[in-house]
């Protein structure tokens, strides 16, 4: 039987991996809204904005979750992290206050027409910033630099974050929600030149995710020796890097011969392999150096009460989640790519 | 400014500002589903243009409270994080139930929102209904972890660390059901209200409209039967103060000296140096009778307690009296419209109308007020009795700074969000 605070982390990781997949994609569809161009640029728009407004909320929900679970089974840890990366953390709350209330207001009926392009440009750079955050805090967490800070030394609350190896976990982060986002948006139209557009791009962003790997992985070197020493030598190491290479192979195949179904599948593969590849380099800490899911873990009480909670939790939830999906995504998911009204 | 007074000035603006969209992400959810029920049950068009026109307002508030209130469960971090260092395995599990109510709140009503031509009319009540539901729940479990910090229980303290933590007992610590049955009433009651009052303001110039006449017997059903609840659920909560809070309690009431038959004040300032309030009506054995059921009970007062445990007694005063009289006046209200329903109907009267117009924005004064009353009530402890606030800020500097800029943030979106609103009544 595996540990509470194993299972716990399981958790953790789960709805880390959900909240990549999902929301990733929806922060993925901004970067595109921004970088819209060409003939079709109000169409892209269009189909964005049609493909993110019903399931951005709930997508959102998987991020209060992580957050949840961190700060009621490890509070010593989720106290490290909210102290440490204070300011890394508040540029990404106003990334995503902006990006939400952004969004809305560019959707509602009562927004004046000519503000509604201004509340587009908010939240199309919002969501091209809040990941890069996201990315630099799991990169700082990673980075073997954070220990709590004395009470009169500021420059620990920069330092500890502020470094090229968390800046290009975030720029990696990035990349790979466009990807998934443009992959995604193929399937959500049958108009073929739009199709084309997202195609383009989802192979460009392959390409830079692949590009962008191996600058994460140099720059481990100094910035996270531990982990990087962790992802290449160990007994996973061969396996892992081959599923991983395999995905992105895939996913370009399927891009360029138009299975965008299977670029799907394997886009989003790539990405929980990503993730969970870290997990195992980052296994068993939660914040490195100092804390692991062991010496921050709550009493048992706690985390047994967590674990029945999350139990008759993903009872309600996962019906409800796929029932949200078969209604807007429903045709999507059949393979057959609704159309462009 | 301190950076102690800026980390609770940036959560009390935080919360002060999510409150509102919280509570009307609880109320219009309700309302809209009666409107479409009606509509379903062959009513009227109009019921379910409302029910539209409402599911357009709450589109936007609800996301702005999405975020509003992902920047609140960072802050708790952010700026306390030695309070959940030591308290988050014991309020963890409010959170995560709120966690789960927040996810069946956001996914249906994604589906109510966008689903009008996708899903059958019937399924759309009821993903109506979950977020209803939902709605409430979250709000309820969210006050939960409110209430043990002015109640902690479910945990034994061992030099100053809790063990044998039961999550049970804490959640369902003593303050747990009076503290959110009050804030999900009042939810309703504002909500309503503030329904109520802006339709009574389209009746006085348009009197004839069946949409407004129908939408203000809406809001005033849910905002009239929240406010005639309300003083019951507020006595009950008084009394659970009066029992585990007595310093709080004392504030409210501007009670510096320990007496049997206490007075109830009405208005007044507290003096913290002369000791005692000044300019109230006293109401004799009143405050005794409403804290202990009996007017000969003792009540403790401030002077009994070290001044260093002593809360700001004129703001907790004071916001108390504004929370009662608008509560008061909002009952009033209530009945003025039951009576009114049943004496010919209610849009005809136009001191009525005017007096709901008057009223719509006092609900929420009325929460912020109570708000201040329970926070403040609470302070110098951010766990009462066991950890000062003092204690639980968090070593980062220049913490004006993220107030400041969390301000200038909400301060935008408070005006974007007002001029929307204000187009979409017109």
């Amino acid at each position: 039987m595996p540990s509470l605070e194993f299972l716990l982390g399981i958790v953790m990781m789960v709805s880390l991996t959900f909240y990549a997949l999902l929301a990733g994609a929806d922060y993925g569809g901004g970067v595109w809204d921004l970088l819209a161009q060409g003939p079709r640029a109000r169409q892209q728009r269009e189909l964005i904005a049609k493909a993110i407004g019903p399931v951005w909320e709930a997508n959102h929900v998987w991020l209060i979750l992580v957050v949840v679970v961190l700060f009621t089974a490890f509070p010593p840890a989720f106290a490290l992290i909210s102290t440490s990366l204070h300011v890394a953390l508040l540029l990404l709350l106003l990334g995503i206050v902006l990006r939400g209330s952004a969004f809305i207001f560019r959707s509602s009926g009562a927004t004046p027409v000519p503000e509604k392009r201004p509340w587009g440009r908010v939240f199309a750079t919002a969501s091209l910033v809040t990941p890069v955050f996201l990315g630099v805090v799991v990169g700082a967490i990673s980075s073997d630099s954070i220990r709590m800070p004395g009470e009169k030394e500021t420059l620990g609350y920069f330092f500890t974050w502020a470094a090229p190896f968390p800046f290009a976990v975030g720029l990696f982060a990035v990349v790979l929600f466009a990807l998934l986002a443009a992959v995604y948006l193929t399937l959500e139209t049958d108009h073929t030149a739009l199709q084309d557009d997202f195609r383009r791009r989802a192979i460009a962003c392959e390409v830079g995710a692949g590009v962008l790997a191996l600058t994460v992985f140099l720059l481990a070197g100094q910035g996270a020796p531990a982990i990087r020493e962790r992802l290449s030598n160990s007994w996973w190491t061969i396996p892992l890097q081959l599923a991983t290479a395999l995905m992105a192979l895939g996913t370009l195949w399927s891009l360029w011969a138009r299975r965008f179904p299977w670029a799907r599948v394997c886009a989003a593969g790539q990405v929980t392999l990503i993730l969970w590849g870290w997990a195992l380099a980052q296994y068993p800490y939660l914040v490195r150096p100092e804390l692991t899911i062991h010496n921050s873990a709550a009493p048992p009480s706690t985390m047994e009460a967590l674990l029945w909670i999350l139990a008759a939790g993903v009872v309600l939830l996962f019906p409800s989640y796929w029932y949200l999906f078969h209604v807007f995504k429903g045709d999507t998911i059949a393979d057959r790519p609704p159309a462009l009204k | 400014m301190s950076d102690l007074l800026a980390a609770r000035s940036q959560m009390a603006m935080s919360l002060g500002f999510h409150i509102v969209f919280a509570v009307v992400g609880i109320g219009m959810p309700l309302l809209m589903v009666l409107s479409e029920w009606r509509w379903l049950r062959g009513g009227l068009e109009v019921d379910l243009l409302l029910a539209k026109r409402w599911a357009k307002g709450t589109a936007v508030l609800f996301a702005v409270g999405a975020v509003s209130g992902t920047v609140l469960s960072f802050e708790l971090g952010l700026l306390w994080p030695k309070f959940m260092s030591w308290a988050g395995a014991i309020i963890g599990m409010p959170f995560s139930l709120e966690g789960f109510a927040f996810f069946t709140e956001a996914i249906f009503l994604g589906i109510y929102l966008y689903g009008w031509d996708r899903v059958p009319p019937k399924l759309h009540l009821l993903a109506g209904v979950l977020v209803a539901v939902s709605g409430a729940a979250s709000g309820m479990f969210v006050v939960f972890a409110n209430a043990w910090m002015n109640t902690p229980a479910g945990f034994r303290l061992v030099d100053g660390k809790p063990v044998d933590i039961h999550p049970i007992a804490a959640l369902l610590n003593p303050s747990s059901w009076p503290q959110s049955i009050h804030m999900v009433l009042a939810a309703y009651a504002a909500t309503g209200f503030v329904v109520a009052g802006i339709h009574a303001y389209a009746l006085l110039s348009d009197k004839g409209s069946l949409f407004h006449r129908r939408a203000l017997e809406l809001g005033l059903l849910v905002g009239g039967i929240g406010a005639v609840l309300q003083p019951l659920s507020g006595d009950s909560l008084a009394k659970s103060i009066a029992r585990n809070q007595p310093v709080k309690l004392a504030a409210m009431e501007g009670q510096f000296e320990t007496e049997t038959r206490a007075p109830l004040r009405l208005g007044g300032l507290p003096d913290v140096e002369q000791h005692r309030t000044r300019f109230a009506i006293e109401i004799p054995g009143a405050l005794s009778y409403l804290s202990y059921g009996d007017s000969a009970a003792r009540v403790r007062g401030l002077n009994e307690f070290p001044r260093d445990v002593w809360p700001p007694v004129a703001a907790v005063h004071v916001s108390f009296q504004v929370m009662a009289a608008i509560g008061g006046w909002m009952a009033f209200v209530a009945i003025w419209a039951a009576w009114r329903r049943w004496r010919s109907s209610l849009a005809d009267s136009r001191v009525f109308l005017r007096a709901l117009v008057g009223s719509a924005p006092l609900g929420f004064i009325a929460i912020e007020a109570g708000w201040c009353v329970t926070e403040l009530g609470r302070q110098p402890w951010i766990i009462q009795g066991i950890m000062r606030t003092a204690d639980a800020v968090t070593p980062m500097p220049g913490l004006i700074v993220p107030f400041l800029a969390i301000t200038a943030i909400y301060l935008a979106l408070a005006i974007v969000v007002g001029r929307l609103l204000i187009r979409e009544v017109h």
